[in-house]
């Protein structure tokens, strides 16, 4: 990999080429309705996607993200009914959303916990608050003007309402990563912990914030799955953890921590959507697309290692040649 | 022995299996109807599959590896296995096996050597199988499912009958973990790869062959979440293309509970399958106490967050104590003895050395 | 008992990584029962010397012989079954196996049925810990073990496998007194059992105390092989330079001002106790001791890195909170870490990002980093420290040491404090940029920063420092000002000896 055709400038023409390329073998690929299709049915992951970033970026990981949306969507339902106010309700599902990233956060930065074990721990515990709230039953009588919200679109274009937010908060993840103290501060803890320590980084207070502010854009697109699909139900959401993890790390951002960009994570979302979305256009069966999502991953980590080593090979051979042809 | 029974009572599996003797006993009590023929057999069940799997991670884990690829190997291997025996009659259970662990040998052989020869992290590269061995499955399916009137009575019969009361299923897991457990209890191959999780460095450092142990690992845990295929095959007497979904979490749940250090070097299979006989008979007990069954995933993960906070705890104070007692012990010596002259200089040699410090 | 014929030789050999030449004309014999000494300043290619023969590198050219035969390179397993074991200054056990197994790993006496014997294991290990003359558990973990007792399984290691060649690489440097005491007996008994023993040190001491024969190495060649008892310190050290020494400290003298920090009564278990002293404006304070004497962990402690137990800690008058090194950067003090590679620097990082990264928020205009004012501040500290390096974005660790040495002193500069704490400031870096760290701290001393200094180079503590502390075992055994400091002085209150270093050496 040259430093000028970084993994997340390739995701993004990656993108590019998927979008033109389906737009010359399929015309409904590119059409409208398809798009909002498309942006719809990335949402969530994306909402995810991004404060996701930047805790990998950190080094630690969430899996229990997806359960926290699951969870503050059931809440919504339940508030609903219980408050008959959706502004009630709406509060209530993003405050247990940071209740679910504070439970995390606490865990991991103040016990001390491997974050990977811990949140396979309130995976499984904010699942089943899901089915202690609301049981076997789903809430489906949502004010209709709400999921209006969730499945029609912005009136004069094809862009489903859940457009303006993801664009708002994706510039908002992107500046706050890339240009901010807070963003600086996020590389270096993933660069070093040790040095950041060091350089008055708090970063046991820094990692705290990222999984509160992870759960609360979780319980956000809790609320988004809620609306698009027009009921709260307690298995709602279920395995989105890993596929916000696979494109976050095929959107060039390292496991390892330190390494990664907005830009690539938000390239890879809609990289993903639009392979999906092309390719099920083509006829190809639903579950059958996860091998693209699989294979997607692997060679984003695999190609790096073996450009690095086929590199190295050859610059290992050029100075044999070298010294044999003085 | 005695030395034997007090590692025993000093290790990580007494309380696991401490926490299952009390869930069997208050619920035995509440509802005696629990640990009935019926209720036992079908427990022991509903443990096999999770504990077969937990088996394998621990290989994995004690490696300071993971594989989260185990739920859709099962689903690939019992779809594979099922295939293989579809219409077939008499003797098809051991070629039903066969199949299964084949499938899941080479899927872990793929794993193992991602992870063993490109040096590339576990956690993204099993997730990133996850998903293509679950694309496999459904492409190779189509959407079709096998249902039991298609399979050998063999393999169905298998998943219902038992032996001296125990589950045929609990059997193969059984099997699995004995030969799992003393694999890694006595060989010297074994013994490497919580030498390799312990301290991966160093492991390399003295020789051990890293690279064939991590394959040796994903391969058994393969083997181990092939199996499994199989099992749930004859459990459920059919397949759909669902089979195996969102098993891989639970798995590691299971050995995290039962003992086994996600970050490696400690761990037995005798912990992740009681971390796995306990998390399965808390649900199972809930519905016998008449609580309602969902909360079981939420007692599960109470019980993870239990455990390694537990874990953590023990390990700071030990640490600490040793840090205290290392102290001591540094000053007695110094209080005592005559001490060789030495210069002022101390680390010094670590990387910046003085040849000014030497001068007198 | 020196055999005629060598079991070692390594004749010639020559060893590049890159465009650096590690060893030119290395040369090294070794017999059966002897301890020979392997001298010569960092760089001077002894680490490579000895990583050849521990199979970790491979010589370009040259003669490596073992026993009378040729010496299989490359493989750390080879040279292990060849008889060499190498024990390093900080050994890397597993911390979740026993001792025995640490011992034994990958070799573990088995059963005729080929499971793990672990009563003879046991027995076995018990009996190395025993002709080592120490008391270990062989059924306790080696997680806190303490590096004494870790390089003691190292040897057991080695004994076990036959070992006929045992390379030590600086093993006392991390032991206290009596601990080093306890290393040599060990090497004594290796020696006495008829294997060839390299040992590297810096301290003559030792090396007098204990070797029989000497190899000084410098840049990457042998240049002198003698008996020990034919030489002296003096020499030995010319051998290694190859010049005279000249004392280059620049001082400034300055009149100290107010306090600027005052530690009182400082206490962490089991790690420093009771430790009081002040720092004042324009004084260069400085640390010495043995290691493990607790000085990194008491200006840790103090900056805010580690919690302690008691004590407090002021700054220009008022308390400074415990455990928060924001709090301390807020009230001016600067903390230069030890370990610049793991502590001090983000290697993947910028030289920009890098210095900037504790002034963020004096470069943001409404909460965004001006990258110009970053590449600024950068720029301003390069060309003041006389950084060398490719552009402000290079990534730090393409640096050499002591540039990477002069990005954390920039990036701790920029705070603009008023208390500098250095830790090892010079460590492992080139004579010339040593001399620029030096003339730097004088300067700012000479400004009025105060500069509290951990060093374990006496000559340096000795030359730099207006007031010297000497810490042992985690107590402040003595504080000497400049006219009253002199090594004697400093090596007894750190050793708690009342030999002075050097004289009972011979002994």
């Amino acid at each position: 990999m040259s430093r000028v055709l970084s993994w997340d400038r390739s995701v993004f023409v990656l993108l590019v080429v998927t979008v033109a390329v389906g737009a010359v073998i399929d015309p409904d690929f590119a059409g409208g309705s398809n798009l909002g299709f498309v942006l719809q049915d990335i949402g969530e992951i994306m909402l995810i996607a991004l404060p996701m970033t930047f805790l990998i970026m950190t080094g630690e990981i969430d899996l229990s993200v997806a359960s926290t949306a699951a969870l503050a969507g059931c809440v919504l339902g339940w508030a609903w009914q219980a408050s008959g106010s959706m502004a009630v309700a709406v509060l209530a599902a993003v405050g247990t959303g940071v209740v679910c990233g504070a439970v995390n956060g606490f865990l991991v930065t103040r016990l001390g916990l491997g974050s990977l074990a811990v949140t396979i721990g309130t995976l499984g515990l904010y699942r089943g608050l899901c089915y202690a709230l609301l049981g076997d039953t789903t809430v489906a009588d949502f004010p209709a003007g709400w999921t209006n919200l969730g499945f029609s679109s912005i009136p004069g274009t094809p862009l489903p309402y859940v457009t303006p937010l993801l664009v708002v908060l994706a510039v908002a993840f992107g500046v706050v990563l890339h240009l901010t103290r807070t963003g600086r501060w996020v590389f270096a803890v993933g660069q070093s912990v040790e040095a950041a320590r060091f350089a008055g980084i708090p970063v046991a207070r820094l990692k705290f914030r990222l999984f509160v502010v992870t759960g609360a854009v979780a319980g956000l697109a809790g609320i988004v799955y809620d609306l698009r699909f027009a009921s709260a139900r307690p298995d709602g959401a279920l395995g989105f953890e890993l596929a916000v993890i696979a494109s976050v790390l095929f959107g060039g951002v390292s496991i390892f921590g330190g390494v990664g960009t907005m830009w690539g994570v938000v390239s890879a979302v809609l990289f993903l959507g639009s392979v999906r979305s092309l390719l099920q256009l083509q006829g190809v069966p639903g579950n059958a697309l996860t091998i693209i999502t699989g294979g997607l991953l692997l060679a984003s980590v695999v190609i790096p290692v073996v450009a690095q080593r086929w590199s190295a090979f050859r610059e290992r051979r050029s100075r044999v040649l070298a010294a044999a042809t003085p | 022995m005695n030395g034997g029974l007090r590692r025993v009572l000093a290790g990580r599996e007494a309380p696991v299996a401490g926490a299952l003797l009390v869930v069997l006993a208050v619920t035995t009590a509440v509802n005696p109807r629990f640990l009935s023929d019926q209720g036992r057999f079908d427990l022991l069940v509903a443990i096999a599959i999770t504990g077969l799997m937990a088996v394998g991670q621990t290989f994995v884990l004690v490696m300071r590896h993971v594989d989260l690829s185990v739920g859709s190997v099962l689903g690939l291997s019992a779809f594979m296995a099922g295939s293989a025996v579809r219409g077939d009659t008499g003797g098809s259970l051991l070629v039903a096996l066969l199949v299964g662990i084949v499938v899941g040998v080479v899927a872990g052989l793929v794993n193992g050597a991602l992870v063993a020869f490109l040096r590339l992290p576990a956690l993204v590269v099993t997730l990133g199988t996850l998903y293509v061995f679950q694309g496999v499955q459904a492409l190779l399916t189509g959407g079709t499912r096998i249902n039991a009137d298609q399979l050998p009575t063999s393999v169905v019969s298998f998943g219902v009958t038992g032996f001296l009361g125990v589950p045929w299923l609990m059997w193969v897991c059984l099997l699995a973990a004995a030969l799992g457990g003393v694999f890694l209890r006595t060989r010297r191959s074994g013994r490497d790869l919580y030498a390799v999780g312990s301290n991966p460095p160093a492991a390399e450092l003295v020789g051990i062959p890293v690279a064939r142990r991590t394959l040796l690992a994903y391969m058994v845990s393969g083997a181990c979440a092939g199996g499994a295929g199989v099992l749930f095959l004859a459990r459920f007497g059919g397949v759909d293309s669902n089979a195996g979904i969102g098993y891989e979490l639970p798995v590691v749940a299971a050995c995290v509970v039962g003992g086994v250090n996600i970050f490696g070097g400690s761990g037995t299979v005798l912990g992740a399958l009681l971390g796995a006989m306990l998390l399965k008979t808390m649900g199972v007990s809930l519905s016998a106490l008449s609580v309602p069954e969902f909360w079981q995933q939420a007692i599960n993960g109470l019980l993870l967050l239990v455990a390694i906070t537990a874990d953590r705890i023990v390990l700071l104070r030990r640490e600490r104590s040793a840090r205290v007692e290392a102290a001591r012990h540094r000053r007695e010596q110094v209080d005592a003895g005559p001490a060789l002259p030495t210069d002022g200089a101390d680390r010094a040699g670590h990387d910046g050395v003085t040849t000014t410090e030497v001068v007198r | 008992m020196v055999d005629a014929e060598p079991l070692v030789r390594v004749r010639g050999a020559a060893k590049a990584f890159g465009g650096v030449q590690a060893l030119r004309d290395a040369s090294l014999e070794l017999f059966a029962g002897e301890v020979h000494a392997l001298l010569g300043e960092n760089g001077a290619g002894k680490s490579t010397l000895l990583k050849v023969l521990a199979g970790v590198h491979r010589t370009d050219s040259g003669e490596v012989t073992i026993g009378g035969g040729p010496f299989e390179q490359g493989s750390t397993r080879r040279s292990r079954e060849q008889g060499v074991a190498v024990i390093y200054q900080e050994p890397s056990l597993f911390p979740d196996l026993s001792l025995a197994e640490n011992v034994f790993i990958g070799r573990q006496p088995v059963t005729g049925r080929g499971a793990v014997d672990w009563a003879r294991m046991r027995r076995a290990a018990a009996v190395l810990f025993g002709q080592l003359g120490v008391d270990l558990d062989p059924d306790r973990p080696a997680r806190g073990l303490s590096i004494a007792d870790q390089q003691i399984v190292e040897i057991a290691k080695a004994l076990s496998t036959d070992a006929r060649v045992i390379v030590m690489d600086e093993p006392t440097a991390a032991l206290s007194a009596s601990e080093s005491e306890r290393l040599l007996d060990v090497a004594r008994r290796l020696r006495d059992g008829g294997a060839a023993v390299v040992f590297v040190s810096h301290r003559l001491d030792e090396v007098f105390a204990l070797c029989d024969r000497l190899t000084v190495m410098r840049d990457g060649a042998t240049v002198h092989t003698c008996p020990v008892a034919g030489t002296d310190a003096g020499e030995v050290v010319r051998w290694m330079v190859g010049r005279e020494l000249t004392d280059l400290f620049p001082k400034t003298e300055t009149t100290p001002g107010d306090v600027v920090l005052r530690v009182r009564g400082l206490t962490t278990d089991g790690v420093f106790d009771d430790v009081s002293f002040d720092v004042r404006a324009g004084e260069i304070v400085a640390f010495a001791g043995l290691v493990g004497s607790g000085r990194s962990e008491v200006v840790r402690a103090v900056f805010g890195i580690d919690r302690y137990d008691s004590g407090s800690v002021e700054v220009l008058g008022s308390p400074l909170p415990p455990a928060d090194p924001r709090a301390a950067l807020a009230r001016g003090v600067a903390l230069v870490p030890e370990d610049r590679r793991q502590q001090g620097l983000f290697m993947p990082a910028s030289i920009a990002r890098n210095t900037a990264v504790v002034v963020l928020s004096r470069l943001a205009r409404r909460g965004v980093v001006r990258e110009r004012a970053e590449r600024e501040l950068a720029a301003h500290w390069a060309q003041r420290l006389q950084l060398r390096h490719g552009g402000l974005d290079q990534p730090v660790e393409r640096l050499s040491g002591g540039n990477q040495q002069k990005v954390v002193l920039a990036k701790w500069l920029a705070t603009d404090p008023r208390l500098l704490v250095v830790d090892e400031p010079t460590r492992g870096i080139d004579v010339g940029t040593k001399a620029e760290v030096h003339r730097l701290l004088s300067e700012q001393a000479g400004q009025g920063l105060a500069v509290l200094m951990v060093s374990s180079e006496l000559p340096e503590v000795l030359g730099m420092a207006d007031r010297v502390l000497v810490m042992r075992e985690g107590r402040l055994m003595a504080t000497l000002d400049r006219a009253e400091a002199t090594q004697e002085r400093v090596m007894l209150a750190a050793t708690g000896q009342a030999s002075v270093a050097g004289e009972g050496s011979a002994a």
